[in-house]
């Protein structure tokens, strides 16, 4: 292939990709919500949870995306240096973004700020996001792709801490975003903690941890010790499906960390609704592409 | 199980008795897409709404259609959206334009709370993210109004069949679930908060 060929095969290959994220959840998320749904024995959060299911039941039936909110598109680069077509990499997802919109179809979720229109087809200044990592001695590309709509968007907050208020303040300030906006933004969660010095280091940190498997662990022994706590705090407070109660509250706390000043703490929350759309798939040098989570799927 | 319970447009008040917060019902009838924008016009900009809404049902919604040719649309996926952006103006909503069902996702405040109360109304709850069930719902999409607003923001004209479930947040007591189940959740939140803070004295 030449590179315009090249081009034009991963275009296409990640247009169908962001159509399969829209109509099916990733295999760790189905599992999770199918451990919970087990797990509620109110009437009305095992009507909710019946509803959820036939919903993506009727999804992959229909074809169609299963929640209307196809998000603002954000896809998080693992990139090689050596990767053929790292330098054509945010046109190849720009023009991927444009077409998925149309053959999903996609809702047209990106507004030009300050000139206040809707562009039509997922793509203004800076939509879809694109975050690169660089990787030295690689010549493969990893890509998290991601879509969240406004409810799971709407409770993403940051703010540096005084280190007097220690990690203590990290846990209330995680804990008040449950009860304030979290149960609005369609629960059982996953929610994403970023802890490192300030407001923009900590949100990306905190978005990035919405990317991680579900079971996956921090690194760190006490911060690990901590998601799993925040987890059973954040379930004790018995959100339910939906926010309108039951015996579980998210499908898990992922916390992503770096070092911070001496003198801050900076924190941050996203969160994930139970309608996770994330995928994963990986290019080698051939644009060979191997999709890590979903399973059975073929684009 | 009970009998399910099914209200058909145009909705009266006295249909709305003996309904209850937590209650689950369904939609029969006339169901009109109605969001932010459309709020604003009614509320703020003093325009008549193109849909008389007297006695149906709105959805805080922004669908995805298709549109089939011949000026006709086909529903693709309808899911509520967040209904408390909608707090601000809902109760002038309400007053000026009769509407009796709003179908939403999460919470409203305490103006939609004194609407319900004062002009017969109730604020339900679709399960959100249920997009394609919602969808296989609507009969037909009657009309579109205001397309000026773009696919989200258009008034979307939706006959409906057995629409839901909808659970009932607000009544026309002036119940409000989900400010009674957050009491309780920040009650247990407080708790929670202080188990974990005994583990977490990483800073010696």
């Amino acid at each position: 292939m030449n590179q315009e060929q090249s081009v034009k095969s991963m275009t296409e290959t990640m247009a169908k990709f962001i159509a399969v994220m829209s109509k099916k959840l990733p295999d760790d998320i189905e599992a999770k919500l199918t451990e919970l749904r087990a797990k509620e024995d109110s009437p009305l959060a095992k009507t909710i949870y019946d509803s959820m299911f036939t919903n993506q039941k009727l999804a992959l039936e229909l074809n169609r995306p299963c929640c209307q909110d196809t998000g603002v598109l954000q896809f998080f680069l693992k990139c090689g240096v050596n990767f053929p077509l790292i330098g054509q990499m945010e046109n190849i997802l720009t023009d991927a973004v444009m077409k998925a919109t149309v053959d999903a179809p996609l809702r047209h979720n990106s507004v030009e700020t300050f000139d206040e229109y809707n562009t039509g087809n997922n793509v203004g200044k800076g939509t879809p996001s694109i975050f690169w990592e660089i990787v030295p001695d690689c010549d493969t590309i990893e890509i998290d792709a991601y879509m969240a709509g406004g409810g799971c968007t709407l409770p993403g907050k940051a703010m540096v801490l005084m280190p007097g208020a220690g990690y203590e303040g990290i846990v209330e300030f995680v804990m008040d975003v449950m009860t304030s906006y979290g149960l609005n933004a369609c629960p059982p969660l996953l929610v994403g903690v970023g802890v490192a010095t300030s407001v923009e280091t900590a949100a990306l940190l905190s978005k990035k941890a919405l990317m991680r498997p579900l079971g996956s662990h921090n690194s760190n022994e006490r911060a690990a010790s901590l998601e799993k706590m925040l987890e059973d705090g954040i379930n004790k407070i018995g959100l339910g499906p939906q926010g309108m109660s039951g015996n579980y509250s998210v499908m898990g706390v992922h916390i992503e960390n770096t070092a911070r000043h001496p003198s801050t703490i900076g924190v941050a929350v996203n969160t994930g609704c139970w309608s996770h759309r994330r995928g994963h798939i990986n290019f080698d040098e051939d644009l060979n592409y191997k999709i890590t989570s979903h399973t059975g799927v073929t684009l | 199980m009970s009998e399910k319970k099914i209200l058909t447009t145009p909705i009266k008040d006295e249909d709305l008795d003996n309904i209850h917060i937590g209650d689950i019902i369904y939609l029969t009838g006339y169901l009109v897409t109605c969001r932010d924008v459309a709020h604003r016009r009614v509320v703020e900009e003093h325009r008549p709404i193109p849909v008389d809404l007297h006695g149906l049902a709105i959805l805080h919604a922004g669908p995805i259609v298709r549109p089939i040719g011949d000026n006709k649309f086909e529903m693709v996926s309808v899911g509520p959206t967040t209904s408390m952006r909608m707090e601000k103006f809902e109760k002038e909503f309400v007053e000026q334009t009769g509407v009796k069902l709003i179908v939403g996702k999460g919470g409203m405040g305490p103006n939609t709370v004194e609407a319900c109360q004062k002009y017969k109304a109730l604020h339900v709850v679709f399960p959100a993210g249920c997009a394609v069930l919602a969808a296989t719902e609507v009969e037909e999409i009657e009309r579109a109004e205001w397309q000026d607003l773009g696919m989200p923001e258009t008034l979307w004209v939706c006959r409906v069949k057995e629409f839901g479930p909808l659970i009932v947040s607000i009544d026309t007591l002036g119940r409000n679930l989900f400010e009674e189940k957050k009491v309780i959740y920040n009650q247990k939140k407080e708790k929670a908060i202080q188990e974990i803070c005994q583990n977490v004295h990483f800073i010696k």
